[in-house]
């Protein structure tokens, strides 16, 4: 933060305001804001609970932080994510690599993946629930269903974005298939392929959170449902909380990644701007 | 001629059509014969009879019109509020650094859990689905608005001031023009996200189009009425973006 800006005073009578004071500001507007609806909700005008006090939830943090089921249900989310991200980008990469090694392959199935992979990935639950049960195995394979889509987008365009010169070398030294892929197609594609495993697995997560909202006995998006069908609404709110933190931590760890690794083959860092922004 | 036809039967659309209908006639064999269960993977035929059935009882139309005007409402009210924001980041350098690492963390994040808030707040209702579709939808909106803006050539903005344009000249004549293809890409991104997040939560509450049926067909273990409704939604998703895509192409100057 060293080199957030200072707005230029107008002949000095501005105060010096910062990128930090903007974002201070803030929170306390907000932690005001919602003191106010609480407020307003124990005087009887919402249902008594609904917005619970800022203390409150900080105090249903704490508990949720020192409660050893939120680690058995946190232990039970990150294994259907691992599993289910893993068995997805695996297969996402090597579909990826073979549409883009052959044009007829991926001409003929790239509109039935552009089509499923536009649509809501939710919607095929059902299917997942039916196939392997409400358990586990179904959040895995919603996890690996999640994940595959951007992956295999960004694959495939990494895979056509490698320089033919490279291609040629590798053909002029007479490389075999899985030295191709070894020595040429994965070093080169190695920032696409990251860009869409970070996408792949924030989007995992989700998936997995759902599915587990909707039908199971354990994680995290389980006990975010147990709360709500138990009206702990502060406990709901924390735990949402605790949630988005660690996602922004992983989006984080992913990105300082991407960067070493850009760094490393002579790239730019991808924190710079916009949506990819991790800050 | 022989040519044509040649190049028609050898296409990698007709070899994608081929092993789709390759891929339907085994299931089709499969399932009839009993080695996938019935109550498991639906029959294809079952499933394209089905249609009938899930407009006759489930009013299929009207669900597909009910999710498609939820997005169009979240999409409005997220253009509404994105692009004033996107502009005032843009104005406004230190605001903009401000809140644009916010808003894409808020973008990584998963917003859809936020439902239940929205739920205890305004119960099932078309403004939970209004507001969960509007949260992912704004983000990307504000953000690759403010990026689009500071984007435009400086070569460009230098003209404009040799022609001494007024500020409101170069906006309207100079600036937006030259930001609409960037601003397209955070609309069609928020558009994506909208759609996912109002059917994900009409799943997740059975409440409004699409989203319910299939949650419904499921309840009612119908396998051929659920794998329809599924198709609907897919084919709901194909026929919005590709619309969408229609009106961009129309819309951008380039």
């Amino acid at each position: 933060m060293a080199q957030t800006g200072v707005i230029g005073t107008v002949s000095g009578l501005r105060p010096r305001i910062t990128v930090n004071t903007i974002r201070i500001t803030t929170i306390v507007v907000l932690l005001v804001l919602w003191e106010v609806l609480a407020a307003v909700g124990r005087s009887g005008l919402l249902y008594k609970d609904v917005v619970p006090s800022s203390i409150q939830i900080g105090l249903a943090i704490i508990h949720e932080i020192f409660d050893p089921a939120f680690y058995h249900h946190l232990g039970i989310t990150l294994a259907e994510h691992v599993v289910g991200f893993t068995i997805g980008s695996t297969i996402a990469v090597t579909v990826g690599i073979a549409m883009g090694a052959n044009p007829f392959f991926r001409k003929m199935i790239e509109p039935y993946l552009n089509g499923i992979g536009s649509t809501p990935k939710i919607i095929f639950l059902p299917i997942l629930f039916l196939l392997f049960g409400t358990g586990i195995e179904s959040k895995m394979a919603k996890g690996a269903l999640s994940a595959f889509f951007p992956v295999v987008f960004s694959t495939t365009l990494g895979m056509m974005l490698i320089s033919p010169v490279l291609l040629r070398v590798g053909q002029t030294f007479s490389l075999t298939r899985r030295q191709m892929v070894s020595k040429i197609y994965m070093p080169s594609m190695v920032n696409p392929i990251i860009t869409g495993l970070r996408l792949g697995m924030a989007i995992a997560v989700i998936g997995i959170l759902v599915a587990e909202i909707k039908f199971s006995n354990g994680g995290l998006g389980y006990r975010i449902a147990e709360y709500y069908d138990q009206f702990a609404i502060a406990s709901m709110y924390a735990l949402i909380i605790i949630i988005f933190a660690l996602a922004a931590a992983a989006n984080v760890a992913m990105t300082v990644l991407q960067d070493r690794l850009n760094i490393k083959q002579g790239g730019s860092a991808t924190r710079n701007a916009g949506l990819g922004a991790s800050t | 001629m022989n040519r044509k036809v040649k190049k028609i039967l050898t296409s990698p659309t007709l070899a994608g059509l081929a092993a789709l209908a390759l891929f339907a006639g085994v299931l089709e064999i499969a399932v009839a014969t009993d080695v996938i269960p019935q109550l498991i993977v639906a029959r294809p035929s079952d499933t394209f009879m089905a249609f009938p059935e899930l407009q006759k009882e489930m009013h299929l139309f009207g669900a597909f019109w009910e999710t498609l005007g939820m997005c169009a409402a979240a999409t409005g009210l997220a253009l509404l509020i994105g692009i004033p924001f996107g502009y005032l980041m843009y104005r406004d350098d230190l605001i903009g650094r401000a809140y644009e690492g916010w808003l894409a963390a808020a973008f990584a994040a998963p917003t859809v859990l936020l439902y239940p808030l929205f739920l205890v707040m305004f119960g099932r209702s078309h403004m939970t689905l209004i507001l969960m579709g509007f949260i992912p939808g704004a983000i990307p909106i504000a953000i690759q608005c403010r990026q689009g803006l500071l984007g435009v050539s400086p070569t460009l903005l230098n003209v404009g001031r040799s022609f001494n344009v007024t500020e409101r000249e170069m906006f309207w004549k100079i600036q937006l023009p030259a930001a609409v293809p960037t601003i397209f890409t955070g609309i069609r991104i928020g558009v994506m996200y909208t759609l996912v997040n109002i059917v994900a939560i009409e799943y997740l509450i059975d409440f409004g189009g699409l989203g319910r049926i299939v949650s419904e067909m499921y309840f009612r273990f119908d396998s051929p009425g659920t794998y329809a409704s599924i198709l609907a939604v897919v084919a709901v998703s194909v026929l919005f973006y590709w619309c969408f895509g229609r009106v961009e192409r129309w819309l951008r100057p380039v």
